[in-house]
């Protein structure tokens, strides 16, 4: 479904601060994946996210999906199979707009914008079904304008608005960081939600390692721009932080001088 | 009977510069930034519509052959910043730097009278039945501006106008919805500068002249109005930004006009022009000063 072949990206390269964000990294998900990525500051996470994505030109490497080279397309032509969303809630939203041209923005993801109204009656029912399921109460507030809600509730929105269109790909870039502990727990049961409802083959990016193992039916840690540990299925299931910690010291062949870094953000 | 005066006479004005100011909200405060092609596809509309005028063509046609032109501007300072990479502001520069010398070279002098033509006022006063003068230009003016909000507001609420504003507002974000920025900026630039075009060409029919120099200081008038709209009204949807931008080009007028007729020379009108941009952005400031909020 995504294919992911040697991906090598340098940032500053040739000057003192050179560095390596991506070493190589290979990784083939199937239809319905859903992958966490662990791994320290500076490890590629985000990076490797971008280079899905597009906003981050590999250096050497191939990205396939769905048997598309997509390795040379833009990020808004890739964007119409993929839906994303950063840590920043204010990324992924229009503040002067309401929230049903937001939503109706993200409806026609990868479509033409024809010269038709944008909020029709039939997508405001939707909407209000969709934003209903939410559990946080917009499905009356239709009308409101992005700014007026919080940084929880935009980042549902940022959800809804990733996943309404069906992507084939959803990137999850610590979508869950910027917000607070109890609005952390109910966007990810949404997430979980609007995952398992489209079948959505999923990356999430986390530091909540605990997340990370409950979550999804794959996981890979990064260090240093490589992929050293994968885990999936049954074995995946029975990690526990402990023995990813020990994972990550073995794999990365050094102890950290703080663990706190790899087990809390 | 001078307050009356001074009304009509501003309301001519406001209705005639609305366009402009529209077409600089979009650019402005839809896409943030100055854009200076209005420097130059202003006189460009009076330019066009003018040639075309004294060659004989109907009126009507000029006005529109103006605003395609101005289309055509904004969708080269567009095209320059999309495609070559270069700063939306000297994008804008270029463009209107260029469009001197192509304004030159439609009209073929500096200055082209019209007096001896017929002007789209003309020709709607006589379709209408009205007398020829301010009247039938207010009327004419009114009903274009009216139906020219009508369609922005229109256009604003389409899948492609919510694009176009998403473009300004939060680039990055309607990028990873698909949208290809570099068309929706092209569009943006487009209808902004027909808009001011536009201007232009009913400006040039009005005052019975097309003018190299027309142009200078406009984007600071259309500024203007638009800043002015917002310290009244603030800022929110799209009606209340139309309908800002129309009060203000309003007030605009008016002040301009009161400043006249209280003694000061037309020499002084760009001065006036940036005195009141510079009051209606520094005022608030004072204001909040005042209130100890600051």
């Amino acid at each position: 479904m995504l294919t992911i072949e040697h991906a090598t990206k340098r940032f500053l390269a040739g000057t003192a601060e050179e560095l390596l964000a991506l070493d190589g990294v290979s990784l083939d998900l199937a239809a319905g994946d859903f992958v966490t990525v662990i791994g320290s500051n500076g490890a590629g996470k985000s990076t490797l996210l971008k280079a899905i994505a597009g906003l981050v030109e590999l250096d050497e490497g191939k990205i396939v999906l769905e048997g598309r080279d997509v390795t040379s397309w833009p990020d808004h032509r890739r964007a119409a199979l993929i839906g994303r969303i950063a840590q920043d809630p204010h990324e992924g939203t229009c503040a002067a707009m309401t929230i049903a041209e937001n939503l109706a923005l993200a409806a026609r993801r990868g479509g033409a914008r024809r010269l038709t109204r944008a909020v029709t009656p039939d997508l405001a029912i939707r909407f209000r079904a969709s934003l209903a399921e939410l559990g946080l109460g917009l499905e009356h507030r239709l009308d409101t304008r992005v700014a007026f809600l919080s940084g929880g509730q935009r980042q549902a929105l940022t959800l809804l608005m990733a996943t309404l269109a069906r992507p084939r790909l959803l990137l999850l870039d610590e979508h869950l960081a910027n917000l607070d502990p109890r609005t952390a727990v109910q966007v990810m049961a949404n997430t979980e939600r609007l995952v398992a409802a489209g079948r959505l083959t999923t990356v999430m990016v986390t530091h909540d390692m605990a997340q990370a193992i409950r979550v999804g039916n794959r996981l890979i840690m990064l260090h240093q721009g490589r992929i050293v540990f994968t885990a999936s299925g049954p074995e995946k299931a029975a990690l526990t932080v402990a023995s990813l910690v020990d994972k990550f010291h073995a794999a990365s062949g050094e102890r950290l001088a703080d663990d706190r870094v790899l087990l809390t953000r | 009977m001078q307050l009356l005066s001074i009304l009509s006479n501003s309301v001519e004005q406001a209705s005639l510069y609305a366009f402009l100011a529209l077409g600089v909200l979009i650019t402005f405060r839809f896409f943030r930034f100055p854009d200076l092609t209005a420097e130059g596809s202003y006189p460009l509309g009076g330019a066009v519509a003018a040639t075309l005028l004294v060659n004989g063509i109907n009126p009507f046609a000029s006005t529109v052959a103006a605003m395609l032109a101005g289309a055509v501007a904004g969708m080269a300072t567009a095209l320059i910043h999309t495609r070559l990479r270069v700063n939306n502001i000297i994008s804008g520069i270029i463009v209107m730097t260029a469009l001197y010398s192509v304004n030159l070279t439609v009209m073929g002098r500096p200055n082209v009278s019209l007096l001896a033509s017929r002007s789209v006022f003309d020709d709607f006063a006589r379709t209408v039945g009205l007398a020829e003068g301010a009247g039938a230009t207010i009327l004419l003016a009114a009903v274009l501006v009216v139906a020219g909000s009508a369609v922005l507001f229109w256009f604003m609420r389409t899948e492609l106008g919510l694009a176009v504003r998403a473009t300004g507002e939060n680039e990055p974000m309607i990028r990873s919805l698909g949208v290809d920025t570099a068309w929706t900026k092209v569009v943006g630039l487009a209808i902004s500068n027909a808009a001011i075009a536009l201007s232009g060409a009913l400006v040039a029919q009005d005052n019975g002249f097309a003018d190299i120099g027309m142009g200078i200081g406009i984007l600071v008038t259309g500024a203007a109005a638009v800043m002015i709209g917002e310290s009244l009204f603030g800022d929110g949807s799209i009606v209340r930004w139309i309908a800002a931008v129309l009060v203000g080009v309003l007030v605009y007028e008016l002040l301009v006009v009161v400043a006249l007729r209280v003694g000061l020379d037309p020499t002084d009108l760009k001065l006036i022009t940036a005195a009141l941009l510079l009051a209606t952005l520094s005022l608030p400031r004072f204001r909040l000063r005042f209130l100890g909020r600051r």
